[in-house]
């Protein structure tokens, strides 16, 4: 019993002083739900209108046909891939904090990892969309699916497209099944302060939860359960996505270090992403007891991390070109940094490898607005780094002749500024719909109510 | 119908009160009764309750491996019905279909834990909210017992012992 009284007392340490008993958490967050202001209006507004100018631009393209694209022989795959593998990247962050910090019980998790995974579950139904689009002809997607043509052959398992299309709808699947089992009891407390039609609707949502011995009991164990498996999801899921690239013969692609350099760079850009994100919510829903400069400063730490990682990779990339001798393999990265697309590649290199340096500071770590200002640069770097690896590899493969350069139409530009605001769309909805910090699992890092300590003191 | 059980709901501000209830509740003998908290306190589940393993395991364990052999049945069997050589590859060419198995794997696995969660917990439960007090999703403990007309006075005095903020007096008891 010593040793689980000290292990209560701990508790608090991360917390602020305002947030002290149970029902402060329940009064804070439950208090976003309740009213909306102008300022969230007008954010929805422009989500609807972008939304409205991807699915207009996107119906142009399904009414007039792939070629309103930029997309030719012998750059195939463009914005559209090069926006898929951003936001599947993004989605990584928000299971790494989900699951992975919570097997290795990181508290700091606890406060920001409800709206990280909603960024996962949303920026996934984003990417999902882009396969769907770059496939031009919508109405044949179901040819994704494995099932036998009509001359009865089944697709090809050894094509990792196919693996990818396993990779994406498993991760999409446990994605959303985990985020929706992690709010269930914090819907139940939304239900129980709410009035009228919200509170049926929170009741049916929440599954009739009600706390008790044998719910937490079976909910605890399977939470556990889930995040081990989505634990290797996620890094396989980025792993099966650099495949894509990597099990083919382009040079620039055609390397072992994808997997963990593509994995790298998807929580990378997913930290900063839930960085952008989040400075805003804490401000907007005066969330500052809850989201502090310690959970700020774990972010940027995770950031910085990640950032050497893609860093080294970059600097193994270009060393590897030059050391194999390969001819097309040192033209690739020669065409990457000095061709037609340099300021693709230096942008890239600026964003992602020199201005997150700037984390090696304490200072600047501990800084909100510096790090709302990096962690743009950092997404700005990361859609680069996709455009740089897909469309300057695909521009200079081995024969001259079939040399070419690739130049994004308007409809495209369309969709890729529509998919923000599509991402935008659902996150907002969630912002006034679903609790947006994780109320009971706050509970955890505030020391319990005991009658037994008001005595001691 | 009169089940000819009462029902006690004692709402409890501090932990250690709930632990200790419960524990006494235990000791003499009351099977049916149930504990409520806003969070999942593991003191309270393992200490208050004794509740250690949950079969929801067996669930993911199972779910994994069924994934796992479909991932491979699926993945070589439509290799086999259709021989096609393509890029010099086996016709099974199994490390390639380890990706789609892994990915299977975690797919039915997580799916299994959800629906050994839904069972186990008796989720979704739409059945009115009797026993039940919305306190316990804000900051506060519960206990609810049906007691056996008998034994109804001890269960008050026990659960007045641990000084509840509440207790509240069902003339029904009812199965939670």
């Amino acid at each position: 019993m010593a040793t689980a009284e000290s292990e209560l007392r701990r508790r608090g340490a991360l917390t602020h002083p305002d947030v002290g008993k149970y029902s402060d958490v329940n009064r804070d967050v439950l208090k976003v739900l309740s009213r909306p202001g102008r300022g969230w209006w007008v954010l929805f507004g422009i989500a609807l209108a972008g939304v409205g100018i991807f699915f207009l631009s996107w119906f142009t393209q399904i009414v007039r046909g792939i070629g309103v694209s930029g997309l030719n022989a012998p750059v195939g795959w463009g914005v559209y891939i090069t926006t898929f593998v951003f936001w599947v990247g993004i989605a990584h962050s928000g299971t790494l904090i989900s699951a992975i910090l919570f097997l290795f019980r990181a508290p700091w998790r606890q406060s920001i990892y409800r709206a990280a995974e909603a960024m996962t579950v949303f920026a996934v139904m984003t990417a999902g969309l882009f396969p769907l689009i770059h496939v031009g002809r919508v109405w044949y997607a179901y040819w994704l699916v494995p099932y036998p043509n009509s001359r009865f052959l089944w697709p090809n398992f050894r094509s990792p497209l196919v693996w990818d299309v396993f990779a994406v709808t498993t991760y999409f699947t446990v994605s959303a099944v985990f985020f929706y089992l992690g709010t269930i009891p914090d819907l139940a407390a939304a239900r129980d302060q709410a009035r009228g039609l919200r509170k049926k609707f929170y009741h049916v949502i929440a599954l009739g939860w009600r706390g008790t011995d044998r719910e937490w009991h079976h909910f605890s164990k399977a939470y556990i359960y889930l995040a081990a498996l989505a634990t290797p999801l996620v890094l396989s899921v980025h792993s099966v996505v650099s495949w894509d690239f990597a099990m083919s013969i382009v040079p620039g692609w055609h390397t072992t270090i994808f997997a963990p350099y593509f994995v790298a760079g998807a929580i990378f850009s997913g930290v900063a992403m839930v960085i952008t994100l989040a400075v805003p919510m804490r401000k907007f829903f005066r969330l500052e007891a809850y989201l502090t400069v310690k959970h700020f400063e774990a972010m940027a730490k995770l950031c910085l991390l990640t950032a050497t990682i893609v860093l080294y990779a970059y600097m193994t990339e270009y060393f590897l070109a030059w050391y194999s001798g390969e001819p097309p393999e040192r033209g690739s990265f020669w065409n990457r940094a000095f061709g037609h697309y340099w300021w693709a590649n230096w942008i890239m290199l600026t964003c992602n490898g020199l201005v997150p340096l700037m984390l090696w500071f304490k200072r600047v770590r501990r800084s909100i607005a510096a790090l709302f200002v990096i962690s743009i640069f950092i997404n700005i770097g990361m859609w680069f780094e996709r455009f740089v690896i897909i469309v300057t590899s695909l521009s200079h493969e081995y024969e001259p002749w079939a040399w070419g350069l690739y130049r994004p139409s308007v409809v495209e530009m369309g969709i890729l500024l529509g998919s923000f605001c599509w991402f935008g769309f659902w996150f907002l909805l969630f912002t006034r719909l679903l609790p947006p910090v994780a109320i009971a699992e706050m509970k955890e890092v505030i020391p319990p109510p005991m009658r037994g300590a008001k005595e001691a003191s | 119908m009169s089940s000819g059980r009462q029902g006690f709901f004692a709402l409890f501000e501090h932990l250690d009160s709930t632990i200790e209830a419960c524990k006494a509740l235990r000791a003499k003998g009351h099977k049916g009764f149930r504990a409520y908290a806003p969070l999942p306190e593991h003191h309270l589940l393992e200490e208050g309750l004794g509740l250690t393993h949950s079969p929801v395991r067996v669930f993911t364990l199972a779910g994994g491996l069924t994934g796992a052999a479909t991932g491979f049945a699926f993945t070589s069997w439509t290799s086999v019905d259709w021989p096609l050589i393509t890029g010099g590859k086996p016709i099974l060419s199994i490390p390639a279909y380890v990706v789609i198995a892994f990915e299977m794997t975690i797919l039915f696995g997580a799916l299994a834990t959800v629906i050994g969660l839904f069972i186990n917990s008796r989720l979704p439960n739409f059945s009115p909210m009797v026993a039940y007090h919305p306190e316990c999703s804000n900051g506060s403990f519960g206990i609810y017992v049906a007691a056996p007309a008998g034994q109804a006075n001890e269960v008050r005095d026990l659960l007045k012992g641990f000084e509840p903020a509440e207790l509240r007096e069902d003339p029904e008891g009812f199965d939670v």
